[in-house]
Parts: C-alpha cells; sequence; structure tokens
C-alpha cells in the first residue's frame, strides 16, 4: 500500500484519479445575456420553446387558412394571392411573406441547432444503455427527436411540392387549389402528408407542454390543465390539416 | 476476579478548565479568558475533523469561515450522508417562543435531571445557552423548520417535558439540519477553505510529543493510506451503538476514529451509557440488518400491550379485551403509556421475557391504534400520525389502522463516548472530540430532541471558540513525515489490514459482529446484571482470538473492499464491547440507561446510587481487558486504568425519578 | 423464495463489466433489497468469491446512499429508495437485473458504486445561503408566509441519491438542481442571492456532463421523494428570470 504523506498547505492535496481538475475560475465578468442563455442547457431549451412557440402560431395561421379550400377554388385562390400583398402600399408585393418566411427560416435552424446540440449532449450524458428499461422510460424525447426529424424532410418535401412546385408533376404556378389537389390525388401525398401530421400532432402535444415548463410556467397544480390544453392545440391543428386531403380524398373537394 | 474484569483506579480528573463563578456567565467567562489567534494568522493554522455530521458539517464550516484551513473527512460518498440526516424528531432551544415558562434555566434543569445526575452542570448550561442561537443560525441557513400560518416558527413538546420547546421540521428535522450544515461546509469546499476527502476513513491517531497532529487515513475506493497532518484534530465521528450490530445507527457508522484515539491516549468515559428507544420496529428474522426507529409520539395516542397468557399467538383481533394485558398502564397508572423511554424498553423487554411477546421470535409488544381511532376517528389519526404508519406498512406490510403496530426497544444513541473538558478537548491535548463522539452533555440518559441541540452547539458555536485558546497557545509547526510516532502508525494500520486479509478463515466479519451484538444485548443491553457482564467479559475476549483465526476478507487492500472495511470496524468493536461491559459491571448502580437488575427500588425503578458513583468513569487505556500481549497487538497488557471525575451539582438537586 | 440475479460486475472505473448471473435461495419476502444482497454476499464471502460492492448507509430511506436499476427503473418497481424495497414485491422463481445508475456524471466506481461527487460541487456552486456562523438575526426576525415554508421543505426533501439522473434518459440533473434552487430561493432568506445561486448552479451542473431536459417526466417518476416535476419549470423561470435581470455568476 502506497504511503503518500501530505503536510504543505501550500501545495494542493494529492487527489486520487476518480476527481476531476477544478475548473479554471474565469474572472468575474458579467456575461452577455445571449451568450450566457445560448451557452446553458436550460437556456438552449428556452431557445427551443421561443422558436417552437413562433412556429405553432404560424401553423395555427397556415392551418385557419388552409381551410378555406372547403369554400372553393376561387376564394382559396383570392386568399393565397392576398397573403401576397398584405401591408401594401406601405410593403411591397411578397415583403410581408417574406418577413414571415425569415422569421420562420431563423425559427427552424435555431430550434434544430438547438435540439442537435442538445441531443448531442444528451446523448453522450447516458452512453450506456440499461439492460433492461422501464417500458415507456423515452418515449416523448424519442417522439420529438424523430418526430422533428420527420417534420424537417416533410417541411422540405413541403415547400418543394405547393411552393415551388419542383416535385408537383401537374402543378401549375398561380393556381394554389387545383396544386393542392393535385398532390392529394396520389397515394404518395396523401400518406407523406398525413404520416406528418400525425407526427406534428405528436411533437405539437409533447412540445408546446415541454415549452410552457421550459418557459417557466408550469405549477403542480396546473399541470394536469397545461396537458390537457396541449394536446387539445395537437389535435386541432392536426386534424384542420388533414382535413384537407380527407377532404379531397372523398370528394369534397376537387 | 478473571483478567478481564480487572481495572485499577488512577488520579482522579479534578481540573476539567470549567470557570466557576455563576453558572450563567460561565461560558462569557471562558470565552473572554481564552487566547485569540490573530486572523490573518488562521490559515497558517490546519484543523483535521473527522466527520460532516451535524457536529463536524458545522465545525468544519464554522472553522473555515474563521480562516483556519480545514482539512476534514468523511467514509460516505458524500459529506451529506451523515447519520444525523436520519434524526426525526426535533430540536430543543430555550426560545420560549411560546411563553410558556420556558428558559435556558429550564433547559439546563431538564437535561440535568433528564441525564439522571450524570452530567457536568457547567456544559450543560452552556448547551441550553446557546441552543438559542442555535436556532437563528440555522433560520438564517434556510432550514424549512415548520411554520403557523403567521409565518412564526412552530413548536411543540417532546419527551415528555412540559414546554414547547421543540423545532422541527416535520418527521425529518436531522435532515433539513444536517442538509443546512452540509450546505455550509459546500460553500467553504467550493470556496477552498476546506480540503475534503469523501468515502476516506480514519484509521489511527498521530500523536507527536504528547499532542495531536495527525491522522492515518485509507481512502476507500483506492486502499491508499496516507497521513494528514494538522495543528488539531477534531473527531465528530458519532457514536458507538453499531457495536450492537442491530440499531438505529446507519450501517457503517462505526467506533473506529474514537475508539484509536482512545487507544492513543484519550479517556472513554461512560461507556455503558447507552440509550434504548422504545418504539422501534422489531426484527423479522436473523436476516434483519438494521433497525428502524418510529417517533416516539406514537405512545401519545397508541395503547401498548401484550396477551395474558404466555405463548398466545392467536391473532391480534381474536384476543378479547380481558385476556389483553396493557402493562404499562396496569404498572404505573398516571404515566402509563407515556412513561420515558428507558421504562418503557424494559417493560416491553420483561414481557417478552416472561413468554409474552408477539411476533416473529416473541420479541415485540402491541401498539394499538384501535381506541384511538374510535375516539379521534381514523382521519384524525391519519393527519397525526399518517407517514409513520406508512413507513411501518411499507416495512412490515401491515397495516396499522387495522392490525396493531408491533414494536420493540432498540440501540438508538450512546451518552458515553471521548472524554472531554469544558473546551471539549480530550485527554490528548489537541485531539477535540465533538457530538455523540464526546461523553459530555447527557449523563446517563439523553432528553428527546437534545442530540440535534448538542451536536450543533459543540459544531457552530463552543468547539469554534475554545479550539482558538489551543491553537493560540500552539503557534504552528511542521511535522516531520519521517517521525517514529508517524511511521510507528502507519505501520500499525498497514499491518492490521494486512493480518485481515492474510488469515482467510471461514466466517465473515458480519457473522462475528451479529454474535458479538446479540451477547451484548442479552448481557448489556436494557437490564445488566453482574453474572450476565462477567459471562459478556469472559466471552468477548474468545470471540475476538476466534475473530483473528476465523475471519475471511476476500480481495486486497488496494481497491474497494467492503468487506475489509467492515471487518477493520468490528475489530474495534471487540475491544470496546469489553471496556463497556466493564463500565457497566463496575457501575453497580442503576443510572438512566444504565439499568442493574441489583439495583432497583422495591417497585421495580432504577435505583441510583450518588453516594458511591455520582462521577464520570473515564477510562485510560492500557490494553485491552488485561489480556496479555498478543500477536495482534491488542494491547500492552495492562488493565484499564478508572479515573474519577466527581460530579457536583451546585445548581439542580439530586432527586430519585419517580413514575409509579 | 429462490430468484436468479442478474448483476453488473465492474472491479474498477476502467475495467469493463457485465451482467453476471446468480441463483440464490432462501431468500425471505420480509428482507429488504439490501437485505437480499447482504444474504448474497454472505455466501460469496465464503465460496471465497467477491462480493457485490454498493453503496448504503442509513437503511432508512433518508441518507441517499443506496441505489440501484432494479429491472430497468430506479430504486425498482416501488416509490421508494432501494433500502427501503422489501422482497415481497417479488415472486419466486423471477429473474432480476440490478444495475448501477448509468449517466456520464456519474461513473461506475465498482459493481454498483458509483461517483456522484458532482451532485456535491453542484451544490457547492451555490445551493447555499451564505450565513456565516452567528450573524444570524433572531430566528423570528423575518416571518415566512406558510405556504412558503412548505413549498421549501417540499424541495428541501430530496436526499441527493441520484436517480432522477439514473431514470433519466438524458442523465439530467434538473431535478436535483432544481429542488435547491426552489428551496432557496423561494425563502426570504434566499433572496439576495437569488440571481446568482441559479445561474452559478445551472452552469456547475452543464460543466458536470449532465444532459438537459426534455421533460420526459421519468426523474420525477423514479424520485423516492416526490420531487414534483414542475420543479424543474420553477428553476427554468428562475434561471429566465436572472438572465433577463442580467444578473452575474459569482463563479467561473
Amino acid at each position: 500500500m502506497a504511503l503518500a504523506t501530505r503536510t504543505d498547505p501550500e501545495r494542493p492535496a494529492q487527489k486520487g484519479p476518480r476527481q476531476r481538475p477544478e475548473p479554471p475560475r474565469k474572472p468575474a465578468r458579467r456575461p452577455s445575456l445571449i451568450g450566457s442563455v445560448w451557452r446553458s442547457t436550460v437556456g438552449k431549451k428556452a431557445v427551443m420553446a421561443v422558436t417552437g412557440l413562433v412556429m405553432l402560431a404560424y401553423l395555427a395561421a397556415h392551418m385557419f387558412g388552409n381551410l378555406k379550400i372547403f369554400f372553393g377554388p376561387g376564394e382559396f385562390n383570392h386568399y393565397a394571392h392576398w397573403l401576397r400583398v398584405i401591408g401594401e402600399p406601405a410593403l411591397h408585393y411578397e415583403w410581408f411573406l417574406w418577413l414571415v418566411r425569415v422569421a420562420l427560416v431563423a425559427s427552424v435552424v435555431l430550434h434544430g441547432v438547438a435540439a442537435y446540440q442538445l441531443s448531442r449532449r444528451d446523448l453522450a450524458a447516458r452512453p450506456r444503455k440499461y439492460a433492461r428499461r422501464r417500458q415507456g422510460a423515452s418515449y416523448a424525447t424519442r417522439t420529438m427527436r424523430w418526430g422533428g426529424v420527420i417534420l424537417g424532410l416533410f417541411v422540405v418535401w413541403h415547400i418543394l411540392d405547393l411552393t415551388t412546385l419542383t416535385v408537383n408533376e401537374r402543378a401549375e404556378p398561380g393556381h394554389p387549389y387545383q396544386n393542392v389537389v393535385a398532390t392529394f390525388s396520389t397515394w404518395y401525398g396523401n400518406t407523406i402528408y398525413i404520416v406528418a401530421m400525425l407526427a406534428l400532432g405528436a411533437h405539437i402535444r409533447h412540445g408546446l407542454w415541454s415549452a410552457i415548463q421550459t418557459l417557466g410556467a408550469g405549477r403542480p397544480h396546473r399541470d394536469r390543465a397545461l396537458k390537457i390544453a396541449s394536446t387539445a392545440v395537437a389535435v386541432v391543428l392536426a386534424g384542420g390539416f388533414i382535413s384537407v386531403p380527407i377532404g379531397v380524398m372523398t370528394g369534397v373537394v376537387s | 476476579m478473571s483478567a478481564y474484569t480487572a481495572y485499577t483506579t488512577g488520579e482522579p480528573i479534578t481540573d476539567t478548565k470549567a470557570p466557576d463563578g455563576p453558572i450563567e456567565e460561565r461560558w462569557d467567562r471562558r470565552r473572554f479568558e481564552a487566547k485569540l489567534v490573530n486572523p490573518a494568522n488562521r490559515r497558517k493554522y490546519t484543523v483535521i475533523v473527522v466527520g460532516t455530521g451535524l457536529a463536524g458539517g458545522a465545525a468544519g464550516a464554522t472553522l473555515a469561515e474563521q480562516g483556519y484551513r480545514v482539512v476534514q473527512f468523511c467514509y460516505q460518498d458524500s459529506p451529506r450522508r451523515a447519520h444525523s440526516i436520519a434524526a426525526q424528531g426535533g430540536i430543543n432551544a430555550a426560545k420560549n417562543y411560546r411563553n410558556d415558562g420556558d428558559s435556558i434555566r429550564r433547559l439546563f434543569y431538564d437535561t440535568v435531571k433528564g441525564g439522571d445526575f450524570r452530567a457536568r452542570e457547567s456544559n450543560v448550561h452552556r448547551l441550553a445557552q446557546v441552543s438559542v442561537e442555535i436556532i437563528d443560525q440555522c433560520v438564517a441557513q434556510g432550514v424549512p423548520f415548520a411554520r403557523e400560518y403567521g409565518g412564526l416558527l412552530d413548536t411543540r413538546s417532546f419527551g415528555g417535558v412540559q414546554v414547547s420547546r421543540t423545532f422541527y421540521a416535520r418527521g425529518q428535522t436531522g435532515q433539513q439540519l444536517l442538509l443546512g450544515a452540509y450546505q455550509a461546509l459546500s460553500r467553504q469546499i467550493a470556496a477552498g477553505h476546506v480540503e475534503m476527502h469523501p468515502r476516506t476513513e480514519m484509521l489511527d491517531l498521530i500523536v507527536i510529543d504528547g499532542r495531536a497532529r495527525g491522522i492515518v487515513a485509507r481512502d476507500l475506493i483506492t486502499g491508499e493510506i496516507s497521513t494528514y497532518f494538522a495543528d488539531a484534530v477534531v473527531l465528530a465521528s458519532g457514536g458507538y451503538g453499531n457495536v450492537f450490530y442491530l440499531s438505529t445507527n446507519a450501517k457503517n457508522s462505526n467506533a473506529t476514529a474514537i475508539w484509536r484515539a482512545h487507544r492513543r491516549g484519550a479517556y472513554f468515559a461512560n461507556p455503558c451509557f447507552t440509550q434504548i428507544h422504545p418504539t422501534c420496529i422489531p426484527r423479522s428474522g436473523d436476516h434483519q440488518s438494521k433497525l428502524t426507529l418510529m417517533s416516539e409520539s406514537l405512545r401519545n395516542d397508541g395503547r401498548i400491550w401484550v396477551p395474558k397468557a404466555k405463548g398466545d399467538t392467536r391473532p391480534p383481533a381474536e384476543i378479547p379485551e380481558d385476556e389483553r394485558d396493557y402493562y404499562l398502564e396496569r404498572i404505573y397508572p398516571s404515566f402509563g403509556n407515556l412513561v420515558p423511554r428507558d421504562i418503557a424498553s424494559r417493560a416491553a423487554k420483561n414481557v417478552c421475557d416472561e413468554g409474552r411477546g408477539v411476533g416473529p421470535g416473541g420479541q415485540g409488544v402491541y401498539l394499538d391504534f384501535a381506541d384511538a381511532i374510535a375516539r379521534m376517528g381514523r382521519e384524525a389519526v391519519a393527519e397525526k400520525y399518517g407517514n409513520l404508519f406508512e413507513m411501518y406498512e411499507r416495512i412490515t406490510a401491515e397495516d396499522p389502522y387495522r392490525v396493531p403496530m408491533r414494536i420493540y426497544p432498540a440501540i438508538h444513541y450512546t451518552m458515553g463516548g471521548l472524554w472531554v473538558d469544558y473546551d471539549l478537548q480530550t485527554t490528548v491535548p489537541g485531539l477535540f472530540a465533538i457530538g455523540e463522539a464526546n461523553f459530555s452533555d447527557h449523563g446517563a440518559n439523553r432528553l428527546g430532541a437534545s442530540a440535534l441541540m448538542q451536536g450543533l452547539a459543540d459544531g457552530y458555536f463552543v468547539l469554534p471558540a475554545t479550539i482558538n485558546d489551543y491553537l493560540a497557545r500552539h503557534p504552528h509547526g511542521e511535522v516531520d513525515p519521517g517521525h517514529p510516532a508517524v511511521t510507528e502508525a502507519v505501520a500499525e494500520v498497514q499491518g492490521r489490514l494486512a493480518r485481515l486479509l492474510a488469515v482467510d478463515g471461514d466466517r465473515t466479519p458480519d457473522s462475528f459482529h451479529r454474535e458479538l451484538g446479540e451477547l451484548l444485548w442479552d448481557e448489556c443491553g436494557m437490564a445488566r446484571t453482574d453474572t450476565g457482564l462477567r459471562k459478556a467479559l469472559d466471552r468477548i475476549p474468545a470471540l475476538r482470538e476466534e475473530f483473528w483465526r476465523r475471519i475471511k476478507v476476500p480481495g486486497t487492500g488496494e481497491e474497494l473492499n467492503q468487506s475489509l472495511e467492515k471487518a477493520n470496524r468490528v475489530v474495534d468493536y471487540l475491544e470496546l464491547a469489553e471496556l463497556m461491559c466493564l463500565d457497566a459491571l463496575h457501575r453497580t448502580e442503576s443510572c438512566g440507561g444504565h439499568f442493574r437488575e441489583e439495583s432497583q427500588t422495591p417497585d421495580g425503578e432504577a435505583a441510583r446510587d450518588d453516594e458511591n458513583f455520582s462521577y464520570v468513569a473515564a477510562w485510560e487505556y492500557r490494553g485491552s481487558g488485561g489480556r496479555p500481549p498478543g500477536e495482534h497487538g491488542q494491547g500492552t497488557g495492562g488493565a484499564p486504568v478508572l479515573h474519577r471525575e466527581d460530579l457536583a451539582f451546585e445548581y439542580v438537586h439530586p432527586t430519585q425519578r419517580s413514575y409509579a | 423464495m429462490r430468484l436468479t440475479l442478474r448483476i453488473w460486475r465492474q472491479r474498477g472505473p476502467e475495467q469493463p463489466g457485465a451482467m453476471t448471473a446468480y441463483e440464490i435461495d432462501g431468500i425471505s419476502p420480509e428482507m429488504s433489497f439490501l437485505e437480499m444482497l447482504d444474504t448474497l454476499n454472505e455466501e460469496l464471502i465464503l465460496r471465497g468469491e467477491e462480493p457485490v460492492a454498493f453503496d448504503h448507509d442509513c437503511r432508512e430511506g433518508i441518507c441517499g446512499a443506496c441505489g440501484m436499476v432494479i429491472n430497468g427503473q430506479a430504486h425498482g418497481p416501488e416509490r421508494t429508495t432501494t433500502c427501503q424495497l422489501h422482497m415481497r414485491h417479488f415472486s419466486d422463481g423471477d429473474t432480476i437485473d440490478v444495475e448501477p445508475w448509468r449517466a456520464a456524471a456519474f461513473p461506475v466506481v465498482k459493481d454498483l458504486v458509483v461517483d456522484r461527487s458532482a451532485f456535491d460541487r453542484i451544490i457547492g456552486s451555490g445551493g447555499f445561503i451564505s450565513a456565516p456562523t452567528g450573524s444570524a438575526p433572531d430566528a423570528h426576525a423575518t416571518p415566512v408566509p406558510k405556504p412558503v415554508a412548505d413549498t421549501a421543505f417540499e424541495h428541501a426533501e430530496c436526499i441527493g441519491c441520484g436517480a432522477c439522473v439514473a431514470a433519466c434518459p438524458n442523465g439530467s440533473a434538473m431535478l436535483f438542481t432544481s429542488a435547491k434552487v426552489v428551496h432557496l430561493n423561494v425563502l426570504p432568506q434566499g433572496q439576495p442571492e437569488r440571481e446568482s445561486r441559479v445561474l452559478d448552479m445551472v452552469g456547475a451542473m452543464d460543466e458536470e456532463g449532465f444532459g438537459g431536459c426534455t421533460n420526459t417526466g421519468e426523474c420525477a417518476v423514479a424520485c423516492p421523494k416526490g420531487i414534483p416535476l414542475q420543479s424543474i419549470s420553477m428553476m427554468n423561470r428562475e434561471f429566465l428570470r436572472a438572465s433577463v435581470k442580467g444578473g452575474g455568476r459569482n463563479r467561473g
């Protein structure tokens, strides 16, 4: 057995292999708000919550607009045109739409980057799995991670399909109603869309409640209410979106 | 007289360093007369603190705040886990917030009387004085004591006293107080003022030129044996209740630090003063590893009984009222189920010895809430005792709302410990003992909610004041790591561990510990007799001899080896047990937790013998119980030497307790 | 009872580990889980094998020393500590998997023993109220409304066992950290350090390599003391509030 002698108070005590070196003390400087928030897991999660809420607000408006499809091509196409002229004459043609797009892209990027960084960290923090795991233990986490990836891919397809019309074979610029009907006339269009919207519902169900937790509004006495409200929002949004392909499939919209 | 029951009598202890004069002024006088260390010089001094419970945690934090360099140890993986955390009931303080007639004087009086007149008046009075500051300190740290709707602190009456002076945090007062001390300590660790060594166990004391100058400790993870040097050493390592194997102590609580200090010259005082708690959950079988205490408050509403007939194995519900013996109510009509801890415990033992005990092995009595539920309603009972009932049900799988609880006494606290003077210094200069590790303030019996008070008083206020005086009188000097005393201590520690590993016998450390514990419980437990103690004193050396022949410790010393840790602790229990029995044998009176069957009043109460035993028995180590020096380094062959510290009672005059 | 135990055995931090099976008989339903392991260890010692190393101390559910993942659940199937889990919750013939807490910030020391000192460093970074001994005003100088005192107490109940980290799929220490932040930040005595406390503690938590919170709620399910998941939300609020107020960290 080794014998170590520790007498000198100036010399730091020898440490066993299990102790880690002390993190270097940085000078006491007030860190910037953005920097300190982005660096910490809690702050990064708050960024995800805020950007998630921004996207959720957009989706609510988007879903509301989509429902106009049930009033026929005239009204729907007119609505689509109006989106481009909002704010005129103060704003130029499509400026509002571009502002929204920039905000959305920023949100998606921040949301995605934060999610990616946090996920990497989370996976590193639990390098080894248990031999047996509790039933449903990491259900929400997996839903969010894979759901997020699915939604990211869907957004790309969705833009190529109905915004740039790149992958929509029978699409014609300026005729959004007909383009939507075209998309939902194919089996794969319906499948991709409905699966993505179900993923969206699941994502929102946990994500909205989670965002509220992250932003600090969760309390034991209101937890049930918050969970019900998140589920309701998820159901309404996903249901609203899915009603469109169902409308096309059932012939209500044609 | 067998060799193991022999002892010699040495010089009495006359100077306890307690100032004289009016008792109210003694603490102030001592503090004023104590020399101080210049604040700028304090960081040159190193103080070792062993243990991080209420006493050790508080002392480490406070000494570091004062500017000393503290090096602290605990065997647990974190200082937050010390066993103070398990204290349930509360902490006494003479705040008199209730305006119910409490005062420092009354707390002092209650404590001396509760200790059955075997404590030092000066110390107890200081404890009562300091109690007031403890509550202030803990509240400032954020300890969430129970509060009333007005936002002020709630208090309750506890342990049979007539004033409500017990502050509490639900049933987790110890936890909350400990976390307060731990947080203060953590702050000092992070600031670099305390060098904390968790999972490190003190295995010996280094005494150089008659002064405590350091310790030998083992890193429990790597097995590395290291020496640590200091200007003073403070032991806050708790009591020795685990000598009984089954107790309410934590499994790893141990007596090694104080016993090694005793072997290095610190006197051990009143080892036979152990406290038994009457309301523990009985053992359920031979596998039992420890006992769990339930708050004494249960006796406020529960009724204790056993069947009248021996060997009655019917379920309790089938035993008719007139075949039940509510023995406490029968024997003590005025106090009934609320008699003090020791009386309730002994009465339970007596009925079980008569063969009327209930549950597995007949080691239990019923604590029945049927009447309380009928009288107050189930709701009210749940409101008051719900968490205790849940705990009971979790452990026993019996629903106490329907089936009476089974309870049995268990070892809970040890009033004895290292002898200390008024400054909490042991007989080895520079070695201090605080908290349960010392013997000081509780006499022969501790009152409920006083252990937390004493631990924090010693740690926050008393030691940090008195240690200054010692340090100021002993300017810092380096220890030569090659000093023969250092190498000798290290060699002894290493030799002992090597021997434990080398025996390779056929019995586990636990099997010896269990056997020793059963022997002590039978012969040196709730009731002690001359014959029984002599039997134990005969058996213990034989068991020790067998231990060194048959112990089996797998693994090596250079790794985490929990069997080695256990075995090494059992070695010390096997020696301490002997001194405990010897002390119990020599004290032929009954007092407090020490009940000698030969010394009782006609109605079966403990009969004190103030004429002959109004003293603290401080034992000096001279080898283990007169055992000849053996290959196991168990002693130099001398019998223990008894030094008496006579107790003078100037303020509280001894009276005989009576609860009949 | 007769049981098959599959226990994680690992000699040291750097050595590889593996699940090792043991048959054990004669287990009483009255035993605690740790007493069952004691029984196994006594047998192993007599057989000349190394007993299973595990942390334990008070064995009454308050010190927080014990902790193992039993059949994938931190502290096993009951909401209590391992020491208070009794064998009556298992059946004769069961196979029981026993593993150490798994998290990067809790490296395995040996068998079922892990190093939880990261928790101590989190507390040291700000989990206290700076009130040096002797400086305290009278305990009644600041009344604390009962609901506030109760909230503080409920969070102060944390025993630091680490089950929250073990149960969290991300190995996150948010529940542990939030319990202390909320305990001290709601009390009037904790106000002067309110902002620095949460910023420092969250910072220390991140530096120790714990994962982030994804609100799965596993921690609160595993917590033997019932610290609520919303405790984390309350800490998030404290963190954002402190960040917005521009409270500086005291350390690093």
